[in-house]
């Protein structure tokens, strides 16, 4: 199993961009992963310390669709998202137990380099966070960290990011302003030219709009619909809404209360196409969630 | 249901003028204002007694001697004394306690702050660090008797302000690494997160992003240091500063440091021919020794402004 994931992650690094579909055709893991899939969590559990966060969630996230991760506080959807690009990590008393296969590679796998995980798989935060330093250099510092030194190539790398973030014509001619200097909305999506800089694969959102304006947050979800051609996004979101409007898929997340020691688990409740969780729901704790009776 | 009650509700323009524009006697809180500007004078006051008492006989010398105060050497003579040998010594020290104590104290604390887990054993280093803040400043000479000037001679070439600088390094060096540790601990996870985010690794995370945020409370904690460093004299003592005769000033031989110097003239009984005092001359070395922390405190801020410039992202 090691060596085979040790094998397909060699495999995944190695390839460049146009092959990486390839690489997700012949790549099947012996546990028989969704081929399609990006990402398949499989009985997924994260615990802090002795406490559950997240228990036995089992999801396959499709290539180039946009995936929810909905339900109320506390419910893992934070947690399980940085799941997906080992975030965690950071956490000491973080334990990851099950497995996230990423194209049928085992994230957690001993041989995995959490730093390359993270060059392929970008985060874009909770609260908008640009380096303090020029609108060039938060677009820029990733590929320099990449290797990427020639002034006319990270020329046009930053201007692509921003184009692609939508943010070149507001800021094309100050550069080299401070990103600090910006608007809430527009550090969010400096954010993300940032990690579209780098030109992963995946980008995780967490709840990327919780503290914009309406108008700022409708940016950045037209902006969601025009990436996810590119890229295959996957987003925490507290608003029901924006989940309806922007998801091709939505897993809802609940938490379940242990009697004996009053603590919350979260647990994966129901995922599918977001038609089907909003309108004609399975489970009745979805239907609760989405219908605004509970949560 | 109503939260608010009827007869609240029922009250009129003037009865709400009355009731929210009553005068506030607060006795309390005119008792604390009282007590805390007292307390601010008290502290002014004792610091201006300070300066006044240091400055008033140290004007003859500086206006009689000028600037052969500064070039001259000690002595028993306060009318031809000066304070070239502390001045340089206090000099080399300040120079040493930066070139050795930041940079492994800076380190220290990105370890303990950034790479150290949260262990028995690490916490443990933790407490002794803050421990060793609080030892007085004579132990640290017998320390610096002991490792500078004995196990280390071939380095240090034994008394001298070589040893003296690593000694008062090492004592502040517990200053260093709280301070650090604290302003790390500031850098908020979100910049760290972002770091992350594009893939850099915890070491390009800590160099570009963390120690450029932290780098003004590190240098708020350097300024800290070499006030104590410089103004230490009980270590110097130990380590063997010279009080009587130092005509020459080198790396690797007799050394002495203007606290020193001060000491040494503070407890002379004046000749009774001379003109300027011991105590007049003591008290005009103790307002170089305050210049030398001041302009040393004024390249740490200039820096201090630039990295907070950077840190705001201009």
């Amino acid at each position: 199993m090691n060596d085979h994931n040790a094998a397909t992650l060699a495999a995944v690094r190695s390839s460049s961009d146009p092959e990486r579909n390839a690489v997700t055709e012949v790549d099947v893991a012996p546990t028989g992963p969704d081929p399609h899939a990006v990402f398949q969590a499989v009985d997924l559990s994260v615990y802090y310390g002795s406490f559950c966060a997240v228990r036995g969630a089992n999801l396959a996230i499709a290539q180039h669709e946009i995936t929810a991760f909905i339900g109320p506080s506390g419910c893992g959807k934070t947690t399980m998202l940085r799941c997906f690009n080992r975030m965690n990590d950071f956490i000491e008393t973080v334990r990851v137990e099950g497995s996230v296969l990423y194209h049928g590679v085992d994230l957690y796998d001993p041989a995995v380099n959490s730093t390359e995980v993270r060059r392929r798989i970008g985060m874009v935060f909770q609260k908008p966070n640009p380096f303090p330093k020029s609108i060039y250099d938060n677009v820029a510092y990733g590929p320099r960290l990449g290797g990427v030194k020639k002034k006319a190539e990270l020329d046009e790398i930053v201007e692509r990011a921003l184009k692609g973030a939508a943010l070149w014509d507001e800021v094309k001619s100050r550069l080299k302003a401070s990103g600090l200097g910006l608007s809430g909305g527009q550090q969010q999506r400096l954010c993300i030219a940032r990690a579209i800089a780098v030109d992963p694969e995946v980008i995780l959102m967490d709840e990327p709009c919780s503290a914009l304006d309406p108008i700022a947050t409708a940016r950045i979800e037209d902006l969601m619909q025009e990436i996810k051609t590119k890229y295959t996004i996957v987003i925490v979101t507290h608003n029901m809404q924006q989940a309806a409007r922007v998801s091709d898929k939505t897993a809802f997340f609940t938490t379940e209360v242990n009697t004996e020691s009053d603590r919350r688990t979260g647990c994966l409740v129901e995922f599918g196409p977001t038609s089907t969780i909003f309108s004609k729901p399975n489970d009745e704790r979805t239907e609760q969630y989405v219908t605004g009776r509970f949560g | 249901m109503a939260l608010v009650s009827p007869s609240i509700k029922a009250t009129t323009q003037a009865q709400v003028r009355a009731s929210i524009t009553r005068r506030d006697r607060n006795i309390g809180g005119l008792v604390l204002y009282v007590l805390l500007l007292i307390a601010v004078a008290t502290t002014l006051l004792v610091l201006f007694t300070l300066l006044a008492r240091l400055f008033a006989p140290a004007l003859p010398v500086f206006r009689d001697r000028g600037l052969s105060f500064f070039t001259g050497t000690i002595g028993s003579n306060p009318d031809k004394v000066g304070i070239w040998p502390g001045l340089y010594g206090s000099f080399i020290i300040g120079i040493g306690v930066i070139v050795v104590s930041i940079p492994l104290g800076v380190a220290a604390a990105i370890y303990l702050e950034d790479y150290a887990q949260n262990r028995w054993y690490n916490r443990l280093i933790v407490i002794n660090i803050r421990n060793l803040a609080g030892i007085p400043a004579v132990i640290y000479g017998i320390l610096g008797l002991t490792i500078f000037v004995g196990w280390l001679e071939p380095l240090t070439t034994g008394k001298t302000v070589i040893a003296a600088a690593l000694t008062l390094a090492v004592l502040v060096l517990p200053i260093v690494i709280i301070t650090a540790t604290e302003a790390i601990r500031s850098v908020p996870q979100g910049l760290r997160d972002a770091g992350y985010g594009v893939g850099a690794s915890k070491w390009e995370v800590t160099r570009d992003h963390v120690l450029p945020y932290a780098a003004p409370g590190i240098l708020t904690g350097t300024v800290l240091s070499l006030a104590r460093a410089l103004g230490e004299a009980a270590p110097l003592i130990l380590i063997g500063a010279i009080t009587g005769l130092l005509p020459a000033t080198s790396l690797d031989g007799p050394f002495t440091a203007l606290p020193m110097t001060i000491y040494s003239w503070s407890s002379k009984a004046t000749p009774p021919k001379s003109v300027l005092g011991f105590d007049n001359v003591a008290a005009a070395a103790g307002v170089a020794l305050l210049l030398l922390v001041l302009v040393f405190n004024i390249i740490a801020v200039i820096f201090r402004n630039r990295f907070e410039k950077q840190r705001i992202g201009l």
